[in-house]
C-alpha cells in the first residue's frame, strides 16, 4: 500500500483555502441524516462534538469520565499559541509554521503544520466568543506570554489555568448542542473496538461503566479523540484514566499507528518521590519565561540552595544555549538535565532534579507580579513537596508528558481506514518528533473546531454510505471479541495486581526507550516486554464483576492494550537509527552531545501496520518534502 | 505513618451501605490521600477483596473528579485543596479517619465513594454558555475588556465542577456552583446577550434538579478547593432578581 497523504495542489498558503473549496458538501437539510461517532470529549473531541451539533449532523459523542468537562485538555497549564502578532515582534502565520516545523525536527508535515498555523488566529477569536477569560492588559486587550522554541510572544493564557478555560469553552459549546438535542452524550462509557464494514469504519462497540452492559453504536464517520499513550509508562502527567485502548483498536482493525517512538518528555515536572507515587505533575514551561535553570557546580554538593553563591553555580541552558537560554524547546531542555544528573551534578535527595530558581524574577519584578503570572503553579508546588518556592527554588526534572505519534492521518485527518478519523494528541500530523509549548492546545481545537467539520463533511459528502445495522454479523463479531477480552482477563485469576504489572512494563519503558536509547537496550526492553506481557495474561487477578462499575477491569483491559503497544514503540525507536527531536539514539550524537538527525535516511514518518499479535508489524514510509522550510542541524545557540 | 480507616462501601446504588474499618501502615508523609487509598487497594486485591471504587483522574487538582468526604469535610481538613492534592502530611500519626462519598439527593452513590454529578452537566446545558457557533467569531481584540472584569470572571470560572459546595452544605444547595458560572458570564460582554435567560434556566434546572436552598452558612466557600467566594451567589440573586423583574 502506498501511503497517499492527500495534500493539496497550490503554494502552501492557499491549500487549505483550495482544499475547503474542492470538498463535497453536505447540504444543511441532509445533515441530521448522518450520525458521527465522536470518542473523546476533551479539546478536540469535545470541539469537533459541538461544531459538527452545530451544522446539524446527529452526532452520539463518547468519554469514560463522568463528564466532558474533566478530559485532560484540562490539566495544560501555560497556554496556546496563536500568530496574532499583537505584540508587534514580527510574528506571523510564516513564522509560527516555521518555528512549529523546526520545533518538531523537521519530521512533521508542512502542509498540515501550516494550516494549523493559519488556523491558530481564529481559535482565539473563537474562544474569546463563547467567554474564555483570557489575560488582559490594564487596555483590556489580550495579553501574551513567551514559550520554548520562539523568539516572539504569541502565546495567549488564562492565569495557570489554559486548558482549564479552553476546555470549559468547548465544553459549554457542547452542553449547548446536548441541549438542543443534536449531540448525545454518554459519560462514564468506554470504547473498545470500531466496527468496520466493507473496508469503512461504520460504528464502535462500547462498554457501560456503571451497568457493564456493552452495546453497539453505528454512524457514517467515527472519529477518535482520545489523547495520547504517555501512561505505557506508568508515570507521567497524563491523568491516570488515559489510555490507548481505542487507537490501540482502530491500529489492530487497519490503522497505520504514525511514529510512536516519539514520546515527549517534559523538562519541567516535579520529581519522583518515591514508590507509592502514582503520576508526575507538570510544573508549565511558561515558568521559565521567569525562573533559570541551574545546577551546582561542583558534584554531589551537599549544600542548600540558597548558600550556594552565584559564582559557584551553572545556569547550563543560558550558557550552552545563548540565543535562547532557559527557553529551548522541551527535548533539548530535558536532555540538558538529564546530563547534568547523569553527571553527578543533581540536586535534592534523590540527586535526579536540578533548580529552577525565581529569586531574579523576584527581585526584578516584585513578588506580587510572580504571584499574579504563576500563583497557582507556586501553590501546587508547595502543596506537593511542602517547599516554597517563592523562598527556596523550585527542583524539577523530565517527565512523560506528551505524544506526538498516533494514528496516521491523511491532510483530512483520516487513518487509513476509511471513514475513521483522528484528532488531536491522538493522532500523529503536527508536531514531529518535538511538540513545542503551547501548541497541543492550538492543535486540538484546529482540528476540532475547524479542520473536521470541513473534511468529515467532505468525506460524508462524496462517499456512498448504504445505512448498516448494528444487527451486522461485523457487530457481533466485534462485540464477540471484546466479551471475551473481558472474560479471558476475568478468568485469570492469578495473584498480582493489574498495577504491579503496568508499573514494570513503565520502569522497562522508562528506563530503555526513555530520555535516551541504544540499541541494546531497546532489543533488551522488546524481549522483557514480551515476557512481562506473558506473564500478565497468566497471573493477573482483576476482582469484582463484569455487570457492574469496576475499576479493575478497565485498568487491566487498558494495560494489556499498553503492552502491546509499548512493543510497537521499542521497534520504531529500534528502527529509527538517528536521534531526532524526543527520540535520542545515543548512537548518534554530536561531540557536545547533541542530537545528530540522519535525513538522508530517516526523512519519513514511519506508519506501521498491525500484521498479527507476535508479528512484525509492516512498515511503510510516508517520504517528508520540505519546500519552505529546508531542513538544517537544529540550533538554538 | 500509620492510619485507621472507616471507609463507607456500598455494591451498587440498590444496595445499602456500609462503613467499614481498614488500617494501613508505613505510609510516606509525601503520599497523596489517594496514594494512600491506591496501597490500601493493593493490599485489599492481594487478600481477593473487592479494592475500594473512588472517583480521580488528573490528579493535580483540576480535573475535578475526585470527591472524597474525608473525616466529616469534603476533601479533608485542608483549606483549598482537592483530595487529590491532600498529603498525609496533613494527618496524625495513628489518626482514624472517616472516607465516605459526597452526601447530597442529587448526586445518588453508584458504587463505594463514587457519585453520580449528572446534574451539574444538567445545569449547564440549560444556560451555561455563550451561544457562540464555531466560525461566527469576531477578531479577539474587537472586543476589549477591562483587565478588572476579565479577573473577576477568571476568578469565576476556576470553578472544577468537583460538587464539595453541595455536599458541604446542610441543604445540598448548588448555589456556588451555579453562581460561578452566570458570575463569569455576566462579567464578561460575550455574555450579557443571554444574561438574563441563563440566570432563569440555569436556576430552573437547579431547582428540577433537587438541591436545596441557600441559607447563607458559608460552609461552600469555606470548602471549595478553589476558593470561590460566596460573593458570587449575591451577584447571583441579584442576576436572577433583575431578570425575574424585567
Amino acid at each position: 500500500m502506498v501511503l497517499d497523504a492527500k495534500i493539496p495542489e497550490g503554494p502552501i498558503e492557499k491549500k487549505w483555502y483550495n482544499h475547503k473549496f474542492n470538498l463535497k458538501l453536505v447540504n444543511p437539510a441532509n445533515r441530521r441524516k448522518h450520525r458521527i461517532i465522536v470518542v473523546g470529549t476533551g479539546l478536540a473531541g469535545g470541539a469537533a462534538a459541538a461544531s459538527l451539533g452545530e451544522m446539524g449532523y446527529e452526532v452520539v459523542a463518547f468519554a469514560y469520565q463522568d463528564s466532558a468537562r474533566r478530559a485532560h485538555s484540562i490539566a495544560a497549564q501555560g497556554g496556546i499559541n496563536a500568530a496574532k502578532n499583537y505584540r508587534n515582534d514580527g510574528d506571523s502565520v510564516y513564522r509560527l509554521f516555521y518555528d512549529t516545523v523546526k520545533g518538531g525536527d523537521y519530521r512533521a508535515r508542512e502542509a498540515n503544520v501550516y494550516r494549523l498555523a493559519e488556523l491558530s488566529v481564529n481559535i482565539i477569536d473563537q474562544c474569546v466568543a463563547q467567554g474564555v477569560p483570557f489575560a488582559r492588559e490594564y487596555s483590556g486587550y489580550l495579553d501574551n506570554r513567551s514559550f520554548g522554541g520562539a523568539q516572539v510572544s504569541r502565546t495567549f493564557y488564562a492565569r495557570g489555568q489554559t486548558g482549564q478555560q479552553l476546555l470549559l469553552g468547548a465544553y459549554s459549546a457542547l452542553a449547548r448542542q446536548v441541549g438542543l438535542g443534536t449531540v448525545k452524550m454518554n459519560a462514564r462509557h468506554e470504547v473498545l473496538d470500531i466496527v468496520v464494514i466493507d473496508g469503512r469504519a461504520r460504528g464502535v462497540i462500547v462498554r457501560d461503566m456503571v451497568t457493564g452492559e456493552i452495546e453497539r453504536h453505528s454512524g457514517d464517520a467515527v472519529v477518535l479523540a482520545t489523547g495520547g499513550y504517555g501512561n505505557a509508562y506508568y508515570l507521567s502527567t497524563n491523568a491516570k484514566g488515559c489510555n490507548t485502548t481505542a487507537i490501540w483498536r482502530a491500529y489492530k482493525r487497519g490503522a497505520f499507528f504514525g511514529n510512536p517512538c516519539f514520546v515527549q518528555i517534559h523538562p519541567t515536572c516535579i520529581p519522583v518521590s518515591g514508590d507509592h507515587q502514582s503520576k508526575l505533575t507538570l510544573m508549565s514551561e511558561s515558568l521559565r519565561n521567569d525562573g533559570r535553570v541551574w545546577v551546582p557546580m561542583k558534584k554531589d554538593d551537599p549544600r542548600k540552595p540558597n548558600d550556594i553563591p552565584e559564582e559557584e553555580r551553572d545556569y547550563y541552558l543560558e550558557r550552552r544555549y545563548p540565543a535562547f537560554g532557559n527557553l529551548v524547546p522541551r527535548d533539548v531542555a530535558s536532555r540538558a538535565a538529564k546530563l547534568e544528573c547523569d553527571n553527578g551534578r543533581g540536586v535534592g535527595a534523590s540527586k535526579m532534579a536540578v533548580y529552577l530558581d525565581f529569586a531574579d524574577a523576584i527581585k526584578r519584578q516584585g513578588k506580587a507580579k510572580i504571584e499574579e503570572k504563576y500563583g497557582n503553579l507556586f501553590d501546587m508546588y508547595q502543596e506537593i513537596t511542602d517547599e516554597n518556592p517563592y523562598e527556596v527554588p523550585m527542583r524539577i526534572y523530565p517527565a512523560v508528558h506528551y505524544t506526538m505519534g498516533g494514528l496516521w492521518v491523511d491532510y483530512n485527518l483520516m487513518t487509513t481506514l476509511p471513514g475513521l478519523f483522528a484528532a488531536g494528541e491522538a493522532n500523529f500530523s503536527d508536531h514531529g518528533a518535538n511538540r513545542l509549548g503551547a501548541s497541543a492546545l492550538m492543535q486540538g481545537l484546529a482540528d476540532g473546531y475547524f479542520v473536521l467539520p470541513s473534511t468529515l463533511s467532505g468525506y460524508i459528502g462524496g462517499t456512498d454510505l448504504p445505512k448498516v445495522s448494528t444487527d451486522a454479523p461485523e457487530f457481533a463479531e466485534a462485540e464477540k471479541d471484546v466479551r471475551d477480552k473481558i472474560d479471558r482477563l476475568m478468568s485469570v485469576k492469578g495473584d498480582k495486581s493489574v498495577d504491579y504489572f503496568h508499573k514494570h512494563l513503565g520502569k522497562i519503558l522508562w528506563d530503555k526507550v526513555g530520555m535516551g536509547r541504544n540499541e541494546a537496550g531497546l532489543k533488551e526492553a522488546i524481549s522483557e516486554i514480551r515476557e512481562l506481557r506473558e506473564d500478565f495474561w497468566k497471573n493477573v487477578r482483576v476482582l469484582g464483576d463484569t455487570n457492574e462499575l469496576n475499576q479493575s477491569l478497565e485498568k487491566a483491559g487498558r494495560v494489556a492494550d499498553f503492552f502491546e503497544l509499548a512493543e510497537l514503540i521499542a521497534i520504531d525507536a529500534l528502527h529509527r537509527r538517528e536521534s531526532c527531536g524526543g527520540h535520542f539514539r545515543e548512537e548518534s550524537q554530536t561531540e557536545d552531545n547533541e542530537a545528530k538527525r540522519d535525513d538522508e535516511n530517516f526523512s519519513y514518518v514511519a506508519a506501521w501496520e498491525f500484521k498479527g499479535l507476535n508479528e512484525q508489524p509492516e512498515l511503510h514510509k510516508e517520504e517528508l518534502t520540505f519546500e519552505y522550510c529546508k531542513p538544517s542541524q537544529r540550533s538554538y545557540k | 505513618m500509620n492510619f485507621n480507616l472507616k471507609i463507607w462501601r456500598q455494591k451498587n446504588s440498590s444496595t445499602p451501605g456500609k462503613f467499614v474499618d481498614y488500617s494501613v501502615k508505613d505510609i510516606a508523609e509525601d503520599t497523596s490521600f489517594l496514594e494512600m487509598l491506591d496501597i490500601l487497594n493493593e493490599e485489599l486485591i492481594a487478600k481477593n477483596e473487592e479494592p475500594v471504587a473512588f472517583d480521580h483522574d488528573c490528579r493535580e487538582g483540576i480535573c475535578g473528579m475526585c470527591s472524597l468526604h474525608i473525616s466529616g469535610e469534603p476533601h479533608g481538613p485542608k483549606r483549598k485543596v482537592t483530595a487529590c492534592q491532600l498529603f498525609m502530611r496533613s494527618f496524625k500519626d495513628g489518626e482514624s479517619i472517616t472516607v465516605e462519598p459526597w452526601r447530597a439527593e442529587p448526586f445518588p452513590v453508584i458504587k463505594d465513594c463514587i457519585v453520580d454529578r449528572s446534574a451539574f452537566d444538567r445545569i449547564i446545558q440549560a444556560g451555561g454558555f455563550v451561544s457562540a457557533s464555531t466560525g461566527s467569531a469576531p477578531d479577539g481584540n474587537a472586543i476589549p475588556i477591562p483587565k478588572k472584569d476579565a479577573d473577576l470572571a477568571m476568578d469565576a470560572a476556576s470553578c472544577i465542577g468537583c460538587g464539595a459546595c453541595v455536599a458541604a452544605c446542610k441543604n445540598s444547595s448548588a448555589m456556588l456552583f451555579v453562581a460561578a458560572k452566570v458570575s463569569h458570564l455576566a462579567h464578561l460582554p460575550q455574555g450579557k446577550v443571554e444574561r438574563k435567560e441563563r440566570v432563569l434556566n440555569m436556576v430552573a434546572q437547579m431547582d428540577k434538579e433537587g438541591f436545596g436552598s441557600c441559607s447563607n452558612t458559608y460552609a461552600c466557600e469555606a470548602e471549595c478547593p478553589k476558593g470561590i467566594s460566596v460573593a458570587h451567589i449575591g451577584f447571583l440573586n441579584k442576576e436572577y432578581l433583575k431578570a425575574s423583574l424585567s
